[in-house]
């Protein structure tokens, strides 16, 4: 098994939401992190799908979703070379003493402080699934109160 | 001109040539049936929703058209969804008309509301619901090429009773502009090529066929290929009626209930040419012990079934008729490979088919078996599901396609009556049979009204064996005979007395020797029959695959000496 990127342009469309992620549940894949987003084009989305799964399996799932009406094109980015990135807030506790200290973290990993807080502080960082995980683990002997991901956004690199 | 949303349903009824609709009317559809009323639509009124899609169903099986339905919202949707999941497995067009609440309403648990679109989401090629009367016709539009082209299927147009009122400049599109529906007009003639090569090494081909050779039109290419290869033929199913029965290449059908023959050519074989099929597990039996020898070669029209289950040798997308204009010229014309026929025709000799018919008991598969002498292969015939289905895939010997209609993927109890209905509706002057069991007839029996108000001179042949069969042979097999709520004789109506009380015909069937009489009565009668033929009650039906196991491990039809 290993972690899959499909890119998945899809008509806009009421409901393509659903037909997308039903499909993955009813034929038993795993989503990991799904993003929709919108396009250049106001009638086109982009979904950005990570998934577990063998070869076979992403083959099976690829050409189900060809067969939606509203989806237009599937590309399995992963072993493309892509800009891959990720938005994510840490509330982190921070009382005074070791308010520098976070402060120090983030400003390595170019995280921004966005919240400050009289107890804890929220950060903000953007980067790719390495540089969540590294962060994540530096902030976590803090405590870290709550965490929220946006799910990979992933583009490829150069051509057209 | 402005016309309203129903005016434009109705008019785009006109425009796509449809003859007739099978519906049911409700609150949220009154403007589309006072429209109904005002246009003179040829509308076939129905006792229950679920019989409505499934008579749109056998219309479209038997005609290649697109079968329509209409329902009102809520439950009359709901009722539909068994008749829209039967469609989708076995890749029927039709267009589902569902009524819905005003858009104003939706969301806030209204009457008679529900997410018809969100329900049938896996069981539909598509659904619209519509949100805007300038949309309607558009969507229309769409909805029938879609259902039609490509693998065809279900697709739902839920309409809100406010649009079925707004108004709007009609005017139907001549196309469609689906960016995301691609229909294939072209074959990759490189694996046409392989797929040649393959054939026309092999020593041990098998063809083995399902509903695509039916639902695209390709009977006469199938005929054409096997004639010139002198494959050996086996049919899913879906495929019964797609090669003749009485050819001396065809095996029979495959799978759970197939033949010997046909099994243990699968089993040998060293070249298995799948067409339109999808190597379902009823088919395949364990799947890691099927075709173990054969390079395979699947032609199907949807990508997405090959290589699903089984692994392949040389994969073909594509239209099986148009693939088959491609193939046939590349085919070394061919005698046949004499050991591989001795083969076949040894196992035919020595597993036929066969049951004892006495002179007390009627058999089941003898009913069957009378069915097509007399009415010599040329019926079409409608099932439900059970053990009669399996004796009609065995026993009738189908000719033509399309004359097989039956639920093959989903299996649906209460398909074959309702079907057979939308069958004689689509073929007035075809003769037109349905087997039924005892059990799955009261599935949908309400619809004798229907048979009877439209004087539709269909037959029904009621297997009554007072159980629900296959379900019992199962119990009787596998575990350890507890008859766990299969035994229906206690209670069962008088299925005379019953086609008689809604004004149809009812002959009751005892002994084997009024078989052939009553069938020949059943036909000369004008209008519905129901045959109550009191058959052997635990008669199985053999040979059997056991549920997991490989198809040469078959149980019973024994070898003659």
């Amino acid at each position: 098994m290993k972690r899959r990127t499909l890119s998945v342009l899809v008509h806009n469309s009421p409901g393509v939401l659903n037909r997308v992620a039903g499909l993955f549940s009813r034929r038993g894949y795993n989503i990991e992190s799904l993003n929709v987003g919108m396009t250049d084009n106001p009638e086109l989305s982009c979904l950005t799908i990570l998934v577990d799964a063998d070869p076979a399996s992403i083959e099976q799932v690829t050409k189900q979703l060809h067969k939606l009406i509203d989806v237009i094109k599937i590309s399995d980015i992963t072993e493309e070379a892509t800009v891959d990135r990720e938005l994510v807030l840490f509330k982190v506790r921070a009382d005074s003493p070791i308010r520098a200290e976070i402060m120090q973290i983030a400003s390595i990993f170019r995280a921004r402080i966005v919240d400050f807080g009289r107890r804890s502080l929220i950060i903000e960082v953007t980067g790719d699934h390495q540089k969540i995980n590294a962060i994540e683990q530096s902030l976590k002997p803090f405590g870290i109160m709550e965490m929220i991901r946006t799910g990979v956004i992933s583009m490829v690199r150069g051509k057209s | 001109m402005e016309l309203t949303g129903a005016q434009i349903v109705i008019r785009c009824l006109q425009e796509e040539g449809v003859e007739v609709v099978f519906g049911y009317p409700g609150g949220a559809v009154l403007p589309l049936y006072d429209e109904i009323y005002k246009a003179n639509l040829n509308h076939i009124l129905t006792r229950h929703e679920q019989a409505a899609a499934h008579a749109a169903d056998g219309y479209a099986r038997a005609t290649g058209r697109i079968g329509v339905c209409i329902t009102t919202s809520g439950p009359g949707a709901t009722n539909a969804v068994t008749g829209i999941a039967n469609a989708h497995m076995d890749s029927v067009p039709m267009v589902v008309f569902t009524g819905q609440v005003a858009v104003g309403l939706l969301g806030r648990d209204s009457f008679q509301e529900a997410d018809i679109t969100g329900i049938t989401l896996p069981i539909t090629k598509h659904s619209y619901l519509v949100k805007d009367v300038r949309d309607l016709a558009r969507i229309i539009k769409e909805a029938f090429y879609i259902a039609g082209t490509g693998r065809p299927g279900p697709v739902v147009i839920d309409l809100p009773r406010d649009i079925s009122v707004a108004k709007t400049e009609f005017e139907y599109p001549r196309s469609v502009n689906l960016r995301g529906y691609r229909v294939l007009k072209k074959v990759n003639m490189l694996q046409v090529n392989q797929a040649a090569k393959l054939i026309n090494e092999a020593q041990k081909p098998l063809l083995y066929m399902g509903g695509g050779v039916v639902a695209s039109n390709a009977a006469a290419e199938i005929r054409a290929l096997v004639e010139k290869a002198c494959l050996p033929v086996t049919s899913t199913l879906m495929g019964l009626g797609g090669f003749p029965g009485d050819h001396r290449l065809f095996l029979g059908m495959l799978g759970m209930h197939g033949t010997r023959s046909a099994n243990y050519a699968v089993c040998e074989c060293d070249c298995l040419i799948a067409v339109g099929a999808r190597f379902d597990d009823r088919v395949t039996g364990l799947l890691d012990c099927f075709a173990p020898n054969a390079q395979v070669v699947h032609i199907d029209i949807d990508a997405a079934e090959i290589g699903k289950n089984v692994g392949v040798t040389v994969p073909i997308v594509g239209d099986v008729k148009m693939v088959m204009e491609q193939l046939i010229p590349k085919i070394e014309a061919s005698s046949g490979r004499p050991e591989w026929l001795a083969m076949i025709d040894d196992w035919k000799r020595r597993y036929p088919l066969s049951y004892e018919q006495g002179n007390e008991v009627i058999k089941p598969q003898f009913v069957i078996e009378t069915i097509s002498e007399v009415s010599k292969g040329e019926a079409y015939i409608t099932t439900e599901v059970g053990q009669h289905q399996m004796w009609t895939a065995q026993y009738f010997q189908f000719k033509h396609p399309r004359t097989m209609i039956t639920s093959g993927g989903l299996g649906t109890m209460g398909f074959g009556f309702p079907a057979a209905l939308g069958v004689q509706l689509g073929k007035p002057d075809a003769l037109v049979f349905g087997i039924a069991g005892d059990g799955s007839f009261q599935m949908n029996s309400q619809e004798l009204a229907t048979a009877v108000a439209y004087n539709l001179p269909i037959n029904i042949a009621i297997l009554n064996n007072g159980y629900l069969g296959m379900v019992r042979q199962w119990q009787q097999m596998f575990w350890g005979g507890r008859y766990s709520h299969t035994t229906l004789r206690d209670v069962s109506p008088d299925f005379v007395k019953l086609a008689e009380a809604y004004g149809a015909t009812g002959i009751r069937v005892s002994r084997p020797d009024e078989v052939r009489p009553a069938i020949e009565r059943a036909i000369a009668t004008p209008g519905p029959v129901i045959l109550d033929f009191q058959v052997d009650p635990e008669e199985n039906v053999y040979p059997m695959v056991p549920p997991g196991a490989s198809l040469q491990n078959m149980l019973g039809g024994c070898e003659l000496e």
